[in-house]
């Protein structure tokens, strides 16, 4: 059976301390690992548009010294002819040795691995999971803190249907000395199952508030995330509900001097572009980190080494 | 009111009072082809009322899926008019194609060929969660699926 990431739980932690040490080191000496997946092909099929998950996915393969394939809309496969995703799925695993997948519906990925002779991950489905994001997230507050443990996170915006928000929470649960804040408005509060198995089920507390401005002098680290159009089924909600809250200079007048300021991007307006050049700002960095700890999970589902 | 002892077949016991039609229509018995007997608001010194289901011929019952609809359900093996076996169900820890996720977002929901599967997460109150979509269903007694 080959070992798939559908959700971050499906990592130890060991192995997550494990893979953010070899990011760490592919970062150090890329030259090291140029051929580590020569003649190894990788599959990206995305259902869904995406930018930094599939070019991201593709750079890291090629990185590797291997080979990609696949598509990036779902009109670019026989999904538009009506074909399932298992058997979409089933068909590419005859071709290629790991598959990278994305699709709007939730659970599709799991869906997937049921059929999969090789390993899938999930580049995110729907507003559930991307566990992958997580990775670059862990990867980026490690860099950046030295440390996963032992500081105050406040997370922001959509909370309901940001799924990188509900694979992060679920991934820091398992860190000790963690203090979490949400921040959003009453409609997109984080769901009832994720504060239920990633926070209660470990007697984790947690604070929740519609005021960023209140919270924002105990944060080390501010997870902002976009109100996602495409989740919604009620236009007029999205619209009232978008611009609930906007990051600028002036409203980082009270925090911390050494907050890092994380965004799995993109963004629309939720981070006016001005406060790119304030050094707490480390969202590209993470983009960039990305892709590291992305080589580092593909050696690691392949199971191979430099 | 007199019920005929049964020769070879299934009794279901302590069923709670007023949900034996639900565990009838599951079972599909209305499609067998022998007696079936269906008691409801029988006295019972644990539950008060309770219903009871006769079925008049040896059939496979899935336990997991009675152990869903009702834990208390007791299942009695009838074998030349005799009890040989008595079987007590559980809350299982994982259903497959009982139940439906109701999550417009849910794969499950757009492909319906995919088998719908439910994991236990907890006992307590009961909640069970879709796998593919972490959905949670946590009725005491659901709909069935048809």
């Amino acid at each position: 059976m080959p070992r798939h990431l559908i959700d971050i739980t499906d990592l130890s932690v060991a192995e997550i301390d494990s893979l953010i040490a070899t990011a760490e080191d592919i970062f150090d000496h890329p030259d090291k690992y140029q051929s580590v997946c020569a003649c190894r092909q990788l599959a990206t099929l995305f259902f869904e548009p995406s930018t930094r998950t599939r070019l991201s996915f593709e750079s890291a393969m090629l990185a590797l010294g291997g080979q990609v394939l696949g598509f990036s809309s779902a009109d670019c496969s026989s999904t538009a002819k009506g074909e399932t995703v298992t058997d979409t799925v089933h068909t590419v695993s005859c071709y290629a040795d790991i598959i990278a997948m994305r699709h709007p519906k939730e659970g599709a990925p799991f869906a997937a691995a049921q059929v999969s002779e090789v390993p899938i991950i999930n580049a995110g489905d729907g507003g559930h999971n991307h566990p992958t994001q997580t990775l670059t997230d862990l990867l980026t507050i490690h860099r950046e803190r030295g440390k996963l443990h032992g500081f105050t996170i406040g997370f922001c915006g959509d909370l309901k249907f940001g799924r990188t928000v509900h694979s992060l929470v679920n991934a820091l649960s398992r860190y000790p000395d963690i203090r979490y804040v949400f921040i959003s408005p009453t409609e997109l509060k984080l769901p009832r199952y994720v504060k239920e198995h990633s926070l209660k089920n470990r007697n984790i507390p947690y604070e929740q508030t519609e005021e960023l401005s209140e919270v924002m002098p105990e944060l080390d680290i501010l997870y902002m995330t976009r109100v996602q159009k495409e989740r919604f089924f009620n236009e007029e909600e999205y619209l009232r509900l978008k611009d609930s809250y906007i990051l600028t200079p002036a409203k980082l007048c009270g925090a911390k001097p050494d907050l890092s300021i994380l965004h799995p991007l993109p963004r629309v307006n939720e981070i006016s572009a001005t406060v790119d050049r304030d050094p707490r700002a480390v969202y590209w960095k993470q983009v960039r980190y990305g892709k590291y700890i992305r080589m580092a999970l593909i050696m690691f589902l392949l199971g191979l080494t430099p | 009111m007199n019920i005929d002892s049964i020769q070879d077949g299934v009794v279901l016991d302590h069923i709670r009072a007023g949900k034996s039609m639900v565990i009838y229509h599951y079972l599909h018995l209305d499609a067998l082809d022998c007696s079936v007997a269906i008691i409801q608001n029988a006295r019972s010194a644990h539950l008060g009322k309770k219903d009871i289901i006769k079925i008049d011929t040896p059939m496979e019952l899935d336990l997991d899926v009675l152990g869903y609809f009702d834990s208390n359900i007791t299942v009695n093996i009838i074998r030349g008019g005799e009890l040989v076996e008595k079987k007590h169900v559980e809350l299982p820890q994982k259903l497959v194609n009982v139940i439906r996720c109701r999550n417009p977002r849910c794969i499950t929901m757009a492909e319906e060929q995919l088998d719908a599967i439910f994991l236990l997460s907890d006992p307590v109150r009961r909640t069970y969660r879709c796998a593919y979509c972490d959905t949670a269903i946590d009725k005491t007694f659901p709909d069935v699926r048809t």
